[in-house]
């Protein structure tokens, strides 16, 4: 199943949860889960998670009697709370979906501070810290449980 | 029909690979059949962006979640700690955290010392010289010396420090309590052809590095120049037996799926401690009605998972986070019995260094202390890269309730029953749970932790598969005898954590490969009456 399978409404109504979930910060400068190539990055890689995201997109249009971005904002809260309080495994999947793209989105990571690459090949430096920390506990030793 | 070979082994996973590299000085036919396939570190998750993200997918550690065409469905649904594995050539040490402790001597004398479940047949010395051989071989890094650990000696350093460790060690040592750099099989010099560790951060689902050890760069290259065959993408169905109830061969689904015989003069288990009673299980025939080697009714019972209890908060300095292997120190303060403490037996603690961005965020929305909305960014900022851990392994004591059947309905790609299990967290584990729990508040809020949260267990960590076809010297109380060799079945041995008699309060894969080793060295020595 892929991303075509969301129908418009929802991926109208992943847009909304999406914003309420992490919104734009102009204190932090960071575009919110809404942002396009955000939400493009969702649809283009639900995958495996396509089933379990459409049906918490169901859900969320069933407690909400309408499309999420037409409820005044305290019916939105409420209709949030009472899903991710009662959506399940299709809720949970669906927020890790948003948070997942979110939080490798290039602005993203550069507003964390985090270096725009895959781990490998350049790994990162470990520092190799103070050993003479270990000295206490050489000084106490202690004892091995004798087996018979 | 295929010529039968002298060896045959199933699984190439930790002890299937070592089990493999002993025996292959004897210049026997030795054929290893693994369902999974060779892999390709260059797909590795760390050689990606989306790194975080495929482990909720392809990378998880659960086979029901990954569903890979090498993995067979578990019905955990009633065990509140869920089956993780891999099937690879290497197996689960693809896929794991490289921490490498050894059961402590005490832990072989159980009944002995402590009144409960059952000393072991052999004891700690016996495994010495094969602990010291796979250290050797797997690679190992470390201290020598903890006090409170039996004596290794890695031939590497030991990893960093590094941040978070030094804010765990402080801690540590405001309480006086033990701590030490854990011994990893993680390479922190070049060793004999890995490159070193560069920390690219959360290396348990794989290392592209190549500097973590799994069997699939290790005892696999050097069984493979010695001459063993190792067949990948073949799923064992059953293993069969002849007139004389001798193991006969095993049957077995090809890589394109052709059911295949394959005759043996011997046969050897290396699938685990649920992948091996499955096969015993499905093994059944009239000569055997309830399972191959179980005329004790021992198979699939006694499953040991350890229990992990993990507490963890965040602490306001860096941490290392996701720029570094997991895991990095450990504790053997309360490794022993203290009887004051109200359960027997104890477990070890290994520390965890932090998580990455993604998988930070997730966990703590799911927690409740990452919110939505406008102050999501100031809190995540608070959380991200300041985490800390503390996971205690819990000693599992052996009950016959907790066990591995065969699933009436379940069945994997080509039709074969799956394992269903059926397990619960015991009176004594779940006080050692709440006491390590409490424990680790106190060295995280000695560290300045806040935010605090608990994983107890931690559900998706059934990493430790152990006790389901246990050892001992009675056909009526255990599945094979001291050295590895099924009761009923002569010709038939097992090597894998399924032959555990406890459990003890660590990793296990380093004693499960000396046991391998061990039961190899006596196989070999016994070559001229190996059915007696």
């Amino acid at each position: 199943m892929s991303a075509d399978n969301l129908t418009r409404t929802q991926r109208d109504d992943l847009r909304s949860i999406a914003a309420m979930i992490v919104p734009a910060s102009d204190e932090y400068k960071v575009p919110g889960a809404d942002d396009p190539a955000i939400q493009a990055d969702m649809l283009a890689t639900l995958g495996r998670d396509t089933k379990l995201v459409a049906a918490a997109l169901d859900d969320l249009a069933r407690l909400s009697g309408a499309p999420l971005a037409e409820l005044d904002a305290t019916r939105r809260d409420a209709v949030a709370q009472e899903f991710r309080k009662h959506g399940g495994v299709a809720a949970a999947t669906l927020v890790r979906v948003v948070l997942q793209c979110y939080y490798r989105d290039d602005r993203v990571l550069g507003s964390l501070g985090i270096e725009l690459r895959a781990p490998f090949p350049k790994g990162h430096v470990l520092p190799d810290g103070d050993w003479s920390l270990l000295d206490p506990v050489k000084a106490r030793a202690g004892t091995l449980r004798r087996a018979p | 029909m295929k010529d039968p070979v002298d060896v045959l082994i199933i699984g190439a996973g930790a002890s299937g690979a070592a089990v493999a590299w002993s025996l292959a000085e004897t210049k026997m036919h030795i054929l290893c059949l693994e369902q999974g396939g060779w892999m390709n570190p260059a797909e590795y998750p760390s050689t990606g962006r989306d790194w975080e993200a495929k482990f909720y997918g392809e990378w998880s550690s659960s086979p029901n979640v990954r569903g890979r065409p090498e993995d067979y469905p578990i019905n955990d649904d009633n065990s509140p700690i869920k089956v993780v594995n891999y099937n690879a050539v290497g197996g689960s040490t693809v896929m794991y955290t490289a921490h490498w402790p050894r059961l402590h001597p005490s832990d072989f004398k159980v009944r002995t010392l402590d009144g409960v479940a059952d000393d072991w047949p052999i004891d700690y010395d016996t495994l010495t010289p094969f602990f010291e051989e796979n250290d050797r071989i797997m690679g190992t890094s470390g201290l020598s010396g903890d006090p409170r650990s039996p004596l290794t000696h890695p031939p590497m350093p030991q990893q960093p420090l590094g941040l978070s460790g030094a804010i765990i060690g402080k801690a540590m040592n405001k309480l006086g309590w033990h701590w030490w750099p854990s011994d990893t099989t993680v390479a922190t010099m070049d060793y004999e052809g890995r490159a070193r560790c560069i920390n690219l951060g959360h290396c348990t689902p794989a290392c592209a590095q190549g500097a973590k050890s799994s069997t699939d760069i290790t005892y696999w290259p050097q069984a493979i120049r010695a001459g063993v065959e190792l067949r990948t993408h073949c799923r064992v169905r059953e293993i069969t037996t002849d007139e004389s109830g001798m193991a006969s061969g095993v049957v077995y689904y090809d890589k394109d799926g052709i059911e295949q015989f394959q005759p043996a003069h011997v046969v050897i288990i290396a699938c685990n401690g649920v992948g091996t009673p499955r096969l015993l299980l499905n093994s059944a025939s009239s000569r055997f009605p309830n399972g191959l080697a179980n005329s004790s009714g021992l198979v699939g019972k006694n499953l040991m998972f350890h229990p992990y209890a993990q507490i963890y908060g965040y602490v306001k300095e860096p941490t290392d986070s996701n720029r570094a292997p997991p895991t990095c120190l450990w504790s053997k303060e309360w490794y022993d019995t203290d009887p004051s403490r109200g359960f027997v037996r104890g477990y070890g603690v290994q520390f965890v260094r932090g998580a990455g961005p993604v998988f930070e965020a997730v966990v703590s929305e799911q927690k409740g202390i990452l919110p939505w909305g406008e102050d999501h960014h100031r809190v995540f900022r608070k959380l991200n890269g300041h985490r800390l851990g503390f996971s205690a392994i819990c000693e599992d004591l052996p009950e016959e309730h907790n066990r591995v059947t065969l699933d009436p309905v379940l069945k994997d790609s080509h039709g074969i029953p799956a394992p269903k299990i059926d397990y619960t967290i015991s009176e004594n584990s779940r006080k050692m749970m709440e006491h390590a729990l409490a424990r680790g508040r106190e060295v995280l809020e000695t560290a300045g932790a806040t935010d605090i949260c608990i994983n107890s267990p931690i559900p998706w960590g059934g990493w430790h598969l152990l006790g389901t076809a246990r050892m001992g010297t009675d056909p009526e109380s255990s599945v094979v005898n001291e050295w590895g060799r099924t009761h009923d079945v002569k010709n038939l041995f097992i090597v894998d954590g399924s032959i555990f008699v406890t459990s003890g309060g660590v990793n296990p894969t380093s004693t499960i490969q000396a046991l391998a080793l061990y039961i190899a060295d006596q196989m070999k020595q016994r070559l001229a009456n190996l059915f007696d």
